[in-house]
């Protein structure tokens, strides 16, 4: 095939991308904007594999059909409690395919087409070569601790130590440092090569680290967004168009998914990457008596109701109660009842968790309420039902100035007629904790596990 | 050729602004699909990591750097791909009523 017609192709790939994109803007268009998107990747990859730059096919047969089976199975078996850590793995493997990519357009003869004859690297393409392995580099093992956290297998609090600040700043120093070395000689052996490779490595690894658990939907947005910067920058290194307008969309919706996510949590990116905020949160001491209730009791308040919320958080993905939650919804919406589930946009791991995990409940979307559309409503909420939310909900974020959250947009339940708060324990009748919310003369506190608690309560209201 | 930099520097700028506006019009309840749906299209790597692994008898190690990010970038596509369709395939109207035996699709 002629570069003429391998171009082409690629330029049909990214106006498929695009459409697709912009398809993703319904609910009921969005399945549709995924194929349209998927098609335009196998025409790029067909056309790519039918160029006279790919001669040698057994590597990409073997490498391909490894690939393939991963991520298959990947897709088949992950539950959707666990989106955020596939998205992460998904990051990172992202950035270290731009990593080595832009590693491999080091070699002569590589690249194909123009530059490929030159035997010397070009400054050029060693500074776009050089920003490929950065930026894939960080997202690479970024990624890694995040996806750590997220499942668990790392402390997930914020991990702090002494001169946090200067480690980090010399090593992006150094790390400044070896690339221009780089690139005044660059050379696939170059010894700095490799010292920019392993300092983007460790940079990654401590950037993340000091970013507690309630953190992860900005730092995986962010990270995203790398994956994205660090496949344009791998298509600076090869020349290659349509790299650098598929990196350049997803950097764009990275960089807005991580814009929502801080300006939901009324911090800015800098304070998010650097403040440890989720280990150092002292907040203001609230005292008073929380009025526990049964299943019983809520099920017959519940029954009398005229218009419920359920508010969903990270506790609800951990109970696994979306299904339970769905179950309780429908029967009280065949009592007449209105039923809407309202959804911070921080709820969860990450931008739009709890949104899936209700639709896989086969919540029906159009019962998915935002914040802005259901805070204006509240006082016409009969009860508002808080399922493993904390932050989200606490109204010590729009009274109390002294509180770390103070300034945060969060969902008034309070403001309904009746607050239920399903909550695993809490230590005492009074309890030093900083959500007034529980001590609320409104509200009443379901204990247990949530899922056990929304069954007994349906049961209680099918009797 | 000195040139080529400023072109590829244009279809960057260009494309940043159309992601921004394609983006910001995406309601909050699809943005996981969203971002898995990005993991696929950063995907777009494979295009390079094949060319990398398929060239005509470069160094050895390029072709394993090539095949290596052959199989992450597949990894990133086939995957980011099913799972934002498995996912975007459970989001549902509310049904008519008494249309509640409708098969799924």
């Amino acid at each position: 095939m002629t570069d003429l017609v391998v171009n082409l192709a690629y330029l049909g790939a990214a106006v498929l991308f695009v459409l697709g994109l912009k398809m993703l803007g319904s609910p009921s268009t969005a399945r549709r904007g995924n194929a349209l998107s998927a098609i335009g990747m196998l025409i790029a990859v067909v056309a790519t594999l039918l160029s006279k730059g790919v001669v040698a096919w057994h590597w990409i047969a073997i490498a391909a059909g490894a690939g393939v089976v991963v991520g298959a199975l990947a897709a088949r078996l992950v539950a959707m409690t666990s989106m955020p850590e596939m998205v992460a793995l998904f990051n990172g493997s992202g950035g270290i395919a731009s990593l080595l990519v832009g590693a491999a357009a080091l070699f002569p003869g590589v690249i194909g087409g123009a530059a490929g004859a030159e035997t010397a690297v070009s400054t050029f393409t060693a500074v776009t070569v050089l920003l490929s392995v950065m930026i894939g580099g960080v997202t690479f093992s970024g990624s890694i601790v995040a996806w750590g956290k997220l499942a668990e297998v790392l402390p997930s609090g914020a991990l702090l130590f002494a001169g946090q600040r200067l480690v980090n700043g010399g090593l992006l120093a150094a790390l400044v440092a070896c690339g221009v070395f780089f690139a005044l000689a660059p050379a696939a052996d170059s010894p700095y090569f490799v010292a920019v490779l392993v300092l983007a490595l460790a940079l990654g690894v401590l950037a993340v680290v000091p970013i507690g658990g309630a953190d992860m939907p900005v730092v995986i947005s962010l990270l995203n967004s790398y994956s994205g910067l660090a496949a344009c920058a791998a298509g600076f290194a090869i020349n290659n168009n349509v790299l650098i307008v598929s990196g350049s969309l997803v950097g764009a919706a990275g960089i807005i998914l991580t814009n929502i996510m801080c300006k939901a949590m009324n911090r800015s990116l800098a304070n998010v990457l650097f403040s440890g905020f989720g280990a150092t949160r002292a907040g203001a001491k609230v005292e008073g008596e929380v009025k526990p209730i049964n299943a019983e009791d809520a099920s017959l308040i519940l029954e009398a109701a005229s218009a419920v919320a359920f508010v969903p958080g990270y506790g609800m993905a951990v109970a696994q109660a979306q299904h339970v939650v769905h179950e309780l919804g429908e029967l009280l919406e065949e009592n007449g009842c209105e039923v809407s589930y309202a959804i911070h946009p921080v709820a969860g791991r990450m931008p739009g968790h709890m949104n899936v995990l209700l639709a896989e409940a086969s919540v029906p979307y159009d019962q998915l309420v935002e914040m802005e559309d259901i805070n204006p409503r509240m006082a016409n909420i009969d009860v508002a039902v808080v399922i493993g939310a904390n932050d989200v909900v606490n109204p010590a974020a729009r009274e109390d100035e002294a509180s770390p959250i103070y300034g945060m947009p969060v969902i008034n339940v309070d403001h309904a007629r009746t607050v239920f708060v399903l909550k695993r324990s809490m230590a005492s009748g009074f309890a030093g904790i900083d959500n007034p919310l529980f001590f609320g003369a409104n509200t009443r506190m379901l204990f247990g596990d949530a899922k056990a608690s929304i069954s007994a309560v349906i049961a209680s209201l099918k009797d | 050729m000195e040139l080529v930099p400023v072109y590829l520097a244009f279809i960057l700028a260009l494309s940043i602004f159309l992601g921004f506006e394609l983006i910001s019009k995406v309601p909050a309840t699809l943005h996981t699909p969203l971002m898995s749906g990005a993991n696929a299209i950063s995907g777009i790597t494979l295009v390079g990591a094949l060319l990398a692994a398929g060239a005509d008898g470069p160094d050895w190690l390029a072709t394993l750097l090539g095949a290596a990010a052959v199989f992450f970038a597949t990894v990133n596509v086939v995957g980011g791909y099913l799972v934002t369709d498995r996912m975007l395939g459970m989001f549902k109207k509310r049904p008519q009523k008494q249309a509640a035996e409708k098969p799924e699709t």
